[in-house]
C-alpha cells in the first residue's frame, strides 16, 4: 500500500473521487493540505477572495453540471464564512462537499485560536457531516461524503479535519475504498408499483391535467418532455425547475408562483390533476394553502419523503427519483393514444390559450428610460437563448426568470430557496470553470453585486470572461417594491446614496466596464458586450427605478389571485 | 396527541445532537428523551415522547428517518406497546403521621423507599408516566415535594414486533 501524509490523503482522495476543481482559501489549519495541493496538478485549486464566494462557486459549478462542488477552507472564520453558501446549497438541494480545517484534536473544546465547532454550526444546514478523528479514516470519509452529497436528495456535506490528522510529518497507508456502504442510508429511487398504477389511472382520467416540475426534474428533462407530449398536458416549472421543460415549447405555460405567469397559476388553480415532479409546494408557490388548487387530485413524486404532504396534502404520494418514476409511468402509458388525448384536452387548451391571450408579461416601454424587462430580452437575443444565466436576488432575478425562456436544464442558476444576495457573480464563475467555452452571464442588481464584488479580482486571476448584466435602479428594488405596495411608499433604507462608479470599478479590477443609460443604446451595447469573448464585461445599465415585478400573487389569496400591474388585478 | 417515538441509530458522536437539533430547528416538541446504547454497542436507541397532530407526527418521523445516521423510526403509540419511566422523588416527612402516610402511599404505588433521613424520604417508582404524575399529585397534597428526577419514557412494542436492523 502507498504511504502518505493525512494531507496527501485528502488531495489524493479528492482526485480518486473525480474532483476537478477545489474552490478555497488557505489558513493555519489547512496549510498542510495546501502544501499537498502544491505538489500536484490533478486537482485544480481556485483561490477566491472570500470563503462565502468559494461556496457559491462550487455551487454554481454543481448546478450547471450536476456534479458535486468542492470547497476547502481553514478553521474558524474560514469555515464560518462558508455558512451562507452552505445554507444556500442546502435549501436548493445542491451537491457540495466542504472541507474545513479544524484546530488539532487535543485542543478541540479549549477555545483555541481559530476554533469554531463547524460540525455544530453547520448541522441544521447540511445533509450530513463528518469530524474525522484519524488519518486512516480520511479516504472513507471523503468517499462517503461525495456519495451522500450526490445521491438521494442531494445536499451539502461538511468534513471537518483537525490539523493533527493531516500533519505532513506522519505517514499512513492509503487505500481508496472502491466498495463501501452506509448501512443506515439507502435512498429510495424507484416508486412503489401500486402507487405508480394509481397515479397513472389518475393521469389518464384527467381532463384538466398540469405537470408542475421543480428542481428535482432537472435531471429528467427528456422524459419530462416525453410525458408532457404524450399527454398533451400543459407544463409549468418552478423558479428552481426552469429549463427542465423548454421555455419555448408550446405546451409551456411559464413559471408558477408568487411571480409566476397568470396562465401558469390559472392552469394550476383550475386543474383536476396536478402531476408534481420534484417540486415541494413551497410557500412562494402555493400562496394560501387553504385555497390551494381546490379541484385537483395531486400526484406528488419526490425523492424526499419529507417533502410529500408537508404543506399540501398529496392524494397519490410516490417516493422516488423523477427519472426512474417517469420510466415506470411509461410502462403503464403505452396504450395511450395521442389523438384521443388531444381531443380530450381540447376544452382545457382553449381555456389556457384564453388566459395566455391576456399577455401578462407585456409591459410599457418608455422612450427615455430603459425598462429592466427589455434588458433581459436583449440579453436573450444576443445570446441566442443559449447562455448560462446566473442571478442574484431581487427584482432582476424575477425579470430574468420571466423574460429569458430557458430551453435547457441547468442553464438557469439562482438561489431560489434561501434567496441569497451575493450569489450571482461567484455562481457564474463556477459555471464558467465548468463550461469554459459557453457564455456565463450574471443578471444582478446594484445591491446584490456589491455583496461579493471582491470576486472581480478572482475573475482576473483566472481570466473568466463573465458577462455581468447589472440592472442598476439605484435602489434595493424588491424591497422598494414591497414598500410601495404595503408601506405606502415609505422607502425605509431601500435606497443607496453612494453608488460606486461601476465602470471605473470594473476597470480598476482589470476588466471592461460599460455604462448604458438610454433605451436606444441598449441593443448595441449588448452586442458589443457579447462580442468581447476574452474579457469580463461589467454592464452598468441604468433602468427605471419605479418598475415593479408583475404578475404578483396577492397575499392570503389563492394561487391565481394576482396583481397584473400597479392598477390591475385578477 | 401524545406519541412515543423510538429511533434506532448509529452510536456515533454527533448523532444525538442531530436528532435533538432537528426537534428545535423544526419547532417539534420534546416532552421526554431517553438515550442509551443497545445490546449491539454500535447502535443507540432513542425514545422520544412528543405531541402534535397527525401531520406534525408524520413530519417528525419522516424528518428523523431522513437523517443519514438513522436506521429505523417507529411510533410505538401506533400499536400496543409497553412504556415505563423511573422516578426518584424526595418528599418532606416532618412528623410521624406524614412518614406513615408517605410509606403507605409508596406501597400503594408499588414504590420503594430507597433513602431515609431525619426530615425526608426518597422514593423510587417505576411505571407509565401517568402513574408517576399521579404519585406526584398525591404527594403534593400530603406534604412538600423537595425534588424529583425522572428518566423519561422508554418503551417497546408488544409481541413480535421489534426495532432492529
Ligand atoms: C443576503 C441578503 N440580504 C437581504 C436580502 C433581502 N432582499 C431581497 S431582495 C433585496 C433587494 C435587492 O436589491 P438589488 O440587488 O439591487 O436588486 P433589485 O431588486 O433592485 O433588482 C433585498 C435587500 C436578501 N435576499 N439577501
Amino acid at each position: 500500500m502507498e504511504m502518505m501524509s493525512g494531507a496527501e490523503m485528502v488531495v489524493r482522495a479528492l482526485k480518486d473521487v473525480g474532483v476537478e476543481y477545489v474552490f478555497g482559501y488557505p489558513g493555519g489549519a489547512v496549510l498542510d493540505i495546501y502544501d499537498a495541493l502544491f505538489a500536484q496538478d490533478d486537482v485544480k485549486h481556485i483561490l477566491v477572495r472570500h470563503e462565502q464566494a468559494a461556496a457559491h462557486m462550487a455551487d454554481g459549478y454543481a448546478r450547471s453540471t450536476g456534479k458535486t462542488g468542492t470547497v476547502l477552507v481553514t478553521s474558524g472564520p474560514g469555515a464560518t464564512n462558508t455558512i451562507t453558501g452552505i445554507a444556500t446549497a442546502y435549501m436548493d438541494s445542491i451537491p457540495m462537499v466542504v472541507l474545513s480545517g479544524q484546530v488539532p484534536s487535543q485542543h478541540i473544546g479549549e477555545d483555541a485560536f481559530q476554533e469554531t465547532d463547524m460540525v455544530g454550526c453547520s448541522r441544521p444546514i447540511v445533509k450530513h457531516s463528518f469530524l474525522v478523528k484519524k488519518a486512516e479514516d480520511i479516504p472513507v470519509a471523503i468517499a462517503k461524503a461525495y456519495y451522500i452529497a450526490n445521491s438521494g436528495r442531494p445536499g451539502p456535506v461538511v468534513i471537518d479535519l483537525p490539523k493533527d490528522i493531516v500533519n505532513i510529518q506522519e505517514s499512513h497507508p492509503y487505500e481508496y475504498p472502491e466498495d463501501f456502504s452506509i448501512r443506515s442510508y439507502n435512498p429510495t429511487e424507484k416508486g412503489h408499483n401500486k402507487q405508480i398504477k394509481k397515479a397513472v389511472e389518475a393521469i389518464k382520467a384527467a381532463k384538466r391535467p398540469v405537470v408542475y416540475a421543480g428542481g428535482g426534474a432537472l435531471g429528467a428533462s427528456r422524459k419530462l418532455i416525453k410525458l408532457a407530449e404524450m399527454l398533451n398536458a400543459p407544463v409549468t416549472n418552478t423558479l428552481m425547475g426552469l429549463g427542465a421543460f423548454p421555455g419555448t415549447h408550446e405546451q409551456f405555460v411559464g413559471m408558477l408562483g408568487m411571480h409566476g405567469t397568470l396562465e401558469a397559476n390559472k392552469t394550476m388553480h383550475n386543474a383536476d390533476c396536478i402531476i408534481a415532479l420534484g417540486a415541494r409546494f413551497d410557500d412562494r408557490v402555493t400562496n394560501n394553502v387553504e385555497k390551494f388548487c381546490p379541484y385537483a387530485r395531486i400526484v406528488h413524486v419526490d425523492i424526499d419523503p419529507t417533502s410529500i404532504s408537508k404543506t399540501v396534502n398529496a392524494h397519490i404520494p410516490i417516493v422516488g427519483a423523477v427519472d426512474k418514476v417517469l420510466s415506470q409511468f411509461f410502462d403503464h402509458l403505452k396504450d395511450i393514444d395521442q389523438d384521443t388525448q388531444k381531443e380530450k384536452l381540447q376544452d382545457w387548451w382553449k381555456q389556457i390559450r384564453q388566459w395566455q391571450s391576456r399577455k401578462c408579461l407585456n409591459y410599457a416601454t418608455a422612450s427615455e428610460v430603459i425598462k429592466p424587462q427589455e434588458v433581459i430580452q436583449s440579453l436573450y437575443k444576443h445570446t441566442d437563448g443559449k447562455a448560462y444565466v446566473s442571478s442574484d436576488v431581487g427584482q432582476h432575478q424575477m425579470f430574468a426568470a420571466l423574460y429569458y425562456p430557458f430551453d435547457k436544464p441547468r442553464q438557469w442558476i439562482n438561489s431560489g430557496g434561501l434567496g441569497t444576495m451575493g450569489f450571482g457573480l461567484p455562481a457564474a464563475m463556477g459555471v464558467q470553470f465548468a463550461h469554459p467555452d459557453a457564455i456565463s452571464a450574471v443578471v444582478t442588481g446594484d445591491g446584490s453585486i456589491q455583496m461579493n464584488i471582491q470576486e472581480l479580482s478572482t475573475c482576473l486571476q483566472y481570466n473568466l470572461p463573465i458577462k455581468i448584466i447589472s440592472l442598476n435602479n439605484r435602489a434595493l428594488g424588491m424591497v422598494r417594491q414591497w414598500q410601495d405596495m404595503i408601506y405606502k411608499g415609505r422607502h425605509s433604507h431601500s435606497y443607496m446614496e453612494s453608488m460606486p462608479d461601476f465602470v471605473k470599478l470594473a476597470e480598476a479590477y482589470g476588466h471592461v466596464g460599460m455604462r448604458v443609460d438610454h433605451p436606444s443604446e441598449l441593443d448595441d451595447a449588448m452586442a458589443r458586450c457579447m462580442a468581447i469573448k476574452d474579457k469580463l464585461v461589467f454592464m452598468d445599465i441604468r433602468v427605471d427605478q419605479n418598475e415593479h415585478v408583475y404578475p404578483m400573487q396577492i397575499k392570503f389569496g389563492a394561487m391565481d389571485d394576482m396583481r397584473l400591474s400597479k392598477t390591475e388585478r385578477t | 396527541m401524545r406519541r412515543i417515538i423510538s429511533v434506532l441509530l448509529e452510536n456515533e458522536p454527533g448523532a444525538l445532537s442531530r436528532i435533538v437539533g432537528l426537534f428545535s430547528q423544526r419547532g417539534f416538541n420534546v416532552d421526554s428523551l431517553c438515550v442509551t446504547t443497545t445490546t449491539d454497542p454500535t447502535l443507540s436507541r432513542i425514545t422520544i415522547t412528543t405531541h402534535g397532530d397527525d401531520k406534525v407526527i408524520e413530519q417528525i418521523t419522516k424528518q428523523i428517518n431522513k437523517l443519514v445516521d438513522v436506521f429505523k423510526v417507529m411510533d410505538l403509540t401506533e400499536g400496543s406497546h409497553l412504556e415505563r419511566e423511573l422516578m426518584l422523588i424526595k418528599v418532606a416527612t416532618p412528623n410521624e403521621h406524614i412518614r406513615a402516610e408517605v410509606k403507605r402511599m409508596a406501597d400503594i404505588f408499588r414504590g420503594n423507599i430507597v433513602d431515609v433521613s431525619a426530615r425526608n424520604y426518597t422514593i423510587q417508582l417505576t411505571g407509565p408516566s401517568d402513574k408517576l404524575d399521579a404519585f406526584i399529585t398525591t404527594a403534593t397534597e400530603l406534604t412538600d415535594v423537595l425534588e424529583a428526577a425522572r428518566t423519561g419514557v422508554c418503551g417497546l412494542s408488544r409481541g413480535d414486533k421489534a426495532l432492529k436492523i
